[in-house]
């Protein structure tokens, strides 16, 4: 069971406010996503949970008990860190099995389950070498085998895999996101990267300036979201955003639309404009088209075959169906 | 031509090192000369320097007249007692300030240290009653509880500086893995700061063994360290330099030969956190 109910949490520093009460349920075995720019207090919010912050306010229960002022120590939680925050001085085997050797478990039981740990995180070749020892991703992998061997009630992840390579990143996404289909444990996961959060998630909660913005699935934030700010945040590349009179077209103060939802072409659309950098993926081309219709130049994705020279001249028409409307507040309209 | 240059730099470097190493050893150097020397060599006008009747004479005479075991072995008891007594204190005093810092930490630090600013003498008095009424005088224990006194703001500063340079979340981590605060500092917190508690021990066990006004105000007898030894052979009826020299080189000789082994370790701790 892992079931996080957060009842008014607030913290401040000194006088600062960091996080105004919020409230936020996070049920059992969920992937939860807390997403948003730096210094938006997803990380203190995952710390309050943790119980390394004491909160300011509020109530953070888990499993139904209240956990408030229980220490990071009982609350049956694990956390991974983004510095990996092994222990130099032990062995990979002692790191992982110091949680158990904590809960005074016996030495048999502590050895079975390191192992067990070992061989699903691929890490038994590496059982008696030092963190010091390791590479990025292994060390990654024994930070979350110390996790994982206490079969706690939730996992928190706090930017995990901000200090891979690219090519790392990946990977350790998919292991992380298998390993959650696996135990089906409630995980909480703090990252600043959209692309994380889209495709591990199953619910993204998304921060700005410690409120939170808008709660929902992946793909309920990227077809609706609820203001301005989740429209910019989600997706990569971002939404286009436009104001002024193509907005007041539409009645509404921004009008959002998304690189996929504009079609480009040479010969007709709404918008007249001329090509600028394009960003070719192989399979996608993403073209920066400046256009009178908007203040910064709009990006708009089309195939990876489509082939437009720099300055070219072109039209772009956006797919009605797919326009988000934002009001003066940059509250979505229906 | 650069190298050169760099080469002649080196040189000249390395010589005048030498020559300030040696200018500050000499005190010592002299010392251990004058203790193989026969009374009169000793005061020999010009002084002899290398060429003289060596001769053990005055090491048998100290042995003979005063029990050097056990000075040597108040000394140990002072020296380790002291320093392994402060260590237990300062390990969660520094903990608390490099981990939990308060908004005072930095006041607390630096009135920490201004007690070492006072002259020493300058508390001779009231310590000096105290010790009577708590019947300290001329023991171990108050010697061992003075000198600890005396030392850890440097041993907290030391330590406090070395935990500084020990990642926060290695100790959060152990603390969401289960750990209790004793835990933590115990597996934690102490393995990783082994280096720096090292050299912090040595730097201690050095100062408190050299210690003189408090061991030698404030002991007669019973309690009296290597520190009592050397001066009872510098007496107001005339000056024995070569037993006297003697006697010193006695007492010097376990910590200096303990500070020749662990010169690395020590030079690391001193100038740990300069060079980070």
């Amino acid at each position: 069971m892992g079931r996080i109910v957060l009842d008014k949490v607030s913290k401040s520093f000194g006088d600062t406010e960091v996080i105004p009460p919020l409230d936020l349920s996070i049920e059992d075995g969920e992937f939860t996503v807390f997403v948003g720019p730096s210094g938006c207090g997803k990380s203190t919010l995952l710390r309050l949970i943790a119980g390394l912050e004491d909160s300011s306010g509020g109530h953070i229960r888990i499993d139904g008990a209240d956990a408030t002022s229980v220490p990071p120590s009982k609350r049956g939680l694990a956390m991974v860190f983004q510095s990996y925050a092994l222990y130099p001085h032990m062995s990979v085997r002692k790191n992982i099995a110091f949680p158990l050797r904590m809960a005074k478990l016996d030495k048999a039981e502590i050895d079975q389950r390191v192992n067990g740990a070992a061989s699903v995180l691929n890490l038994t070749d590496y059982l008696d070498r030092k963190p010091g020892q390791l590479s990025g991703g292994q060390r990654q992998r024994v930070a979350i085998g110390r996790a994982i061997v206490r079969e706690p009630a939730a996992f928190l992840f706090d930017e995990p895999l901000s200090n891979l390579d690219a090519a790392l990143r990946v990977g350790m996404r998919l292991e992380i996101s298998e390993l959650h289909k696996r135990l089906k444990t409630t995980m909480i996961y703090v990252t600043h990267d959209q692309v994380e959060a889209m495709t591990m998630a199953d619910k993204i909660v998304v921060l700005q300036a410690g409120v939170i913005e808008q709660v929902g699935s992946p793909l309920d934030l990227y077809r609706a979201p609820r203001n301005v700010f989740v429209a910019g945040f989600i997706g990569s590349p971002k939404m286009n955003l436009l104001e002024g009179p193509e907005a007041a077209k539409h009645g509404c103060r921004t009008i959002g639309i998304r690189p996929e939802h504009i079609a480009i072409s040479d010969s007709a659309g709404d918008w007249p404009g001329t090509v600028g950098v394009s960003e070719h993926l192989g399979s996608d081309t993403f073209f920066h088209v400046k256009c009178d219709a908007s203040a910064e130049p709009l990006t708009v994705r089309a195939s990876g075959e489509l082939d437009l020279s720099y300055g070219a001249k072109v039209f772009l028409t956006p797919d009605a169906a797919h326009l988000h409307r934002f009001d003066d507040q940059g509250l979505r309209l229906a | 031509m650069a190298r050169a240059v760099t080469t002649q730099r080196k040189t000249i470097n390395t010589v005048f090192a030498w020559a300030i190493g040696l200018l500050i050893f000499f005190p010592i150097l002299w010392t251990i000369l004058t203790s193989f020397k026969t009374e009169a060599q000793a005061i020999n006008d010009p002084p002899l320097f290398l060429f003289f009747d060596w001769t053990l004479e005055n090491y048998a005479i100290v042995q003979e007249r005063s029990n050097y075991m056990r000075f040597l072995w108040n000394s140990i008891i002072i020296a380790g007692g002291s320093t392994l007594l402060g260590i237990i204190i300062a390990v969660p005093a520094a903990w608390s300030m490099a981990f939990v810092p308060s908004k005072r930490t930095k006041d607390i630090l630096l009135w920490m240290l201004s007690t070492k600013m006072l002259p020493a003498v300058g508390v001779l008095y009231p310590i000096y009653l105290l010790f009577i009424k708590m019947g300290l005088l001329d023991s171990r224990a108050g010697l061992v509880i003075v000198i600890m006194l005396i030392n850890l703001p440097i041993i907290v500063w030391m330590l406090y500086t070395y935990f500084r340079e020990i990642p926060g979340e290695i100790l959060e981590a152990a603390r969401m893995d289960g750990a209790t605060l004793k835990e933590e500092i115990l597996y934690v917190l102490t393995p990783m700061a082994i280096p720096g508690i090292a050299s912090t021990v040595l730097l201690n066990v050095i100062l408190a063994w050299n210690e003189a006004f408090w061991t030698l105000n404030l002991t007669a007898a019973n309690a009296a360290p290597l520190t009592a030894f050397i001066a009872s052979y510098s007496s107001p009826e005339g000056l024995f330099y070569a037993k006297l020299s003697a006697a010193s080189t006695m007492a010097i000789a376990p910590i200096l030969i303990l500070g020749w082994f662990s010169q690395k370790q020590l030079v690391r701790g001193l100038t740990f956190g300069a060079v980070k």
